[in-house]
């Protein structure tokens, strides 16, 4: 009695900080109750589970936990998306653990009562099984894609094999098959062992299969889809070891987890289902390596004397300013622009960075007023009255394409206005395109200005010229 | 395990619920977050440690694993999400 009053306790806890985690002024207090929550299941269930052994739990979650703070800490605000992915991805391969780790010691005695199908309790069972180590599979290596592509391991671009959607639904298929045969058909606790580990097999193909061919740019939303995946699991985990705080943790998670990619999904004006079969980007139509003509490249002190006239000036934060730290070398060159007596305001796109919020993240790292961020909705009708849009590291997000050209990949994303300001300098490393793969027309137009240079560099540059102006 | 259906269901209703209005600001972290709530697992892996122990060596080994894998997945998920929003409030 003690022990489900416990366990309800900590669903408690997860409900209140799920719900209070997405509002900005309760958020920190959110994750704290969902994790006072999360460590009042694991003692309970130390507790209440009989023939535990202490030693290798104990070690197991002392060792755990090191790994997780120290990761924690260590990591960069600019690495958090695939800090997340990898953080994910290990939930999913502890579903899928947890999942053979349950049916090896039970299949034997569970078999000698018959078929798992005979018993209403054997085939739940079974299928949880098999479903905690499919999904679990599948999040582990979908979520090492996603870590090594935002990571830029490997490519960013769409990879996808020719009929690679029939191979995956081949594989779906055979999943399908395998979970019958091990249910219905087999009768040995060696055979069906194979089966589940056969399906092991295939959820780790299918991760990579239906990960690689998304782009990475979409990366973000892959990341909330496997993160909901990996609740999913859990709570697959949940039936086969009959906890319920685990089927009702992982449930939610699974669900919210869902809605959560449905409102990043809008935030890009894309459906999921377009995310994940669109092979965003493979066919390349406009983009890709398309010439640049006509463009014109200004230096710091140029761009320096600009701003020194300017009565309101937006900036515009992408992923070039993340890589660069150079969130606080533009908090100062804020300030010395507002010393002049220009106004200074802050186009937050939602999808700016590598994933949503991103931007928001970074520039309250360097105290920026809250106030300042200005989310793309509001921002857009600003841009015309602005006489400078500083435009640092962010691409796609500003590419005019998606409103113009019907043929070009981000047609539809809702984009910054930014060639509406007088003047836009584009600072950039290179000329490369950006993280999408797609060709900018806002470099070639008449009003834009084009600033070579890491952003951290050229803003402590544009500082230097301002100071001395 | 018809409670666990009927809870597993109610479940899924209330994460549907739960989120409806997000800011932008905050996708990041509830998104790590909730990822964080998803090592819950590791008390299946807890659950399936006990289990192991009547023999079945390798069953307890991959529980080990387990463990320590859902438990980064707690830990990390948790304080990188802390780090994520401390930014936030710090500026009141």
């Amino acid at each position: 009695m003690l022990i489900t009053l416990l366990n309800l306790l900590a669903a408690a806890l997860f409900i209140f900080g799920l719900k209070k985690l997405a509002s900005v002024k309760t958020a920190r207090l959110g994750n704290q109750l969902a994790a006072a929550g999360m460590a009042l299941a694991v003692v309970v269930t130390m507790v209440h589970v009989t023939e535990l052994s202490w030693v290798y739990a104990i070690l197991g979650i002392l060792l755990g936990s090191a790994v997780g703070a120290y990761a924690a800490q260590k990591v960069q605000m600019t690495q958090m998306p695939q800090m997340v992915a990898l953080f994910n991805g290990l939930g999913g391969l502890a579903s899928a653990f947890v999942g053979i780790a349950e049916l090896l010691p039970k299949a034997q005695l569970y078999l000698s009562m018959g078929h798992f199908s005979h018993h209403q309790q054997t085939a739940i069972w079974f299928v949880a099984v098999v479903l905690s180590v499919l999904v679990g599979g599948l999040t582990f290596t979908g979520s090492l894609v996603a870590f090594a592509k935002l990571q830029e391991l490997i490519s960013g671009k769409p990879m996808a094999l020719p009929q690679q959607q029939l191979i995956n639904a081949g594989l779906g298929i055979a999943c399908v098959v395998l979970t019958i045969l091990g249910l219905a058909i087999f009768s040995s606790a060696g055979w069906v062992i194979t089966c589940v580990m056969f399906l092991l097999v295939i959820s780790l193909v299918l991760g990579v299969s239906l990960t690689m061919p998304i782009g990475g740019a979409d990366m973000p939303v892959v990341i909330s889809l496997l993160n909901s995946y990996s609740g999913i699991a859990g709570a697959a985990a949940g039936f086969a070891v009959g906890e319920p705080i685990l089927v009702i943790a992982g449930a939610m998670v699974g669900a919210s987890g869902i809605i959560l990619t449905q409102i990043m999904c809008k935030a890009m004006n894309r459906s999921i289902a377009n995310v994940i079969f669109g092979g965003f980007g493979a066919e390349d139509s406009s983009g890709g390596g398309g010439e640049y003509k006509n463009t014109k490249s200004t230096s710091a002190e140029e761009a320096a004397m600009l701003f020194d006239a300017a009565q309101l000036a937006i900036i515009v934060p992408g992923y070039g300013l993340a890589v660069a730290q150079a969130q606080h070398a533009v908090r100062e060159f804020a300030n010395l622009l507002e010393k002049k007596g220009c106004k200074v305001l802050y186009a937050i796109h939602p999808v700016a960075g590598r994933m949503p919020g991103h931007m928001n993240v970074l520039l309250a790292e360097a105290n920026i007023p809250y106030e300042q961020l200005v989310e793309m909705d509001q921002i857009n009708s600003e841009f015309k009255n602005a006489d400078i849009a500083l435009v640092l590291g962010a691409n796609d997000v500003v590419n005019p394409a998606a409103k113009t050209d019907p043929k070009s990949p981000i047609y539809g994303m809702p984009v910054l206005n930014v060639e509406e300001a007088r003047t836009v300098i584009m600072v950039k490393r290179s000329m490369n395109p950006g993280f999408a793969g797609i060709k900018n027309e806002l470099f070639e137009l008449e009003n834009t200005l084009m600033l070579f240079g890491d952003a951290k560099k050229v803003v402590s540059d544009l500082n230097e010229q301002l100071k001395q102006l | 395990m018809e409670m666990l259906l009927a809870l597993f269901v109610l479940s899924i209703f209330l994460g549907f619920e739960l989120i409806n209005k997000v800011p932008p600001t905050l996708h990041t972290p509830l998104m790590s977050g909730a990822n964080a709530i998803s090592g819950i697992t590791v008390v299946g892996a807890l659950a399936a440690l006990a289990v192991a122990t009547k023999g079945a060596p390798f069953s307890k080994f991959l529980a080990f694993l387990a463990v320590i894998a859902a438990m980064i997945n707690v830990v990390g998920g948790f304080l990188v999400t802390d780090r994520m929003l401390k930014m936030f409030v710090k500026r009141k």
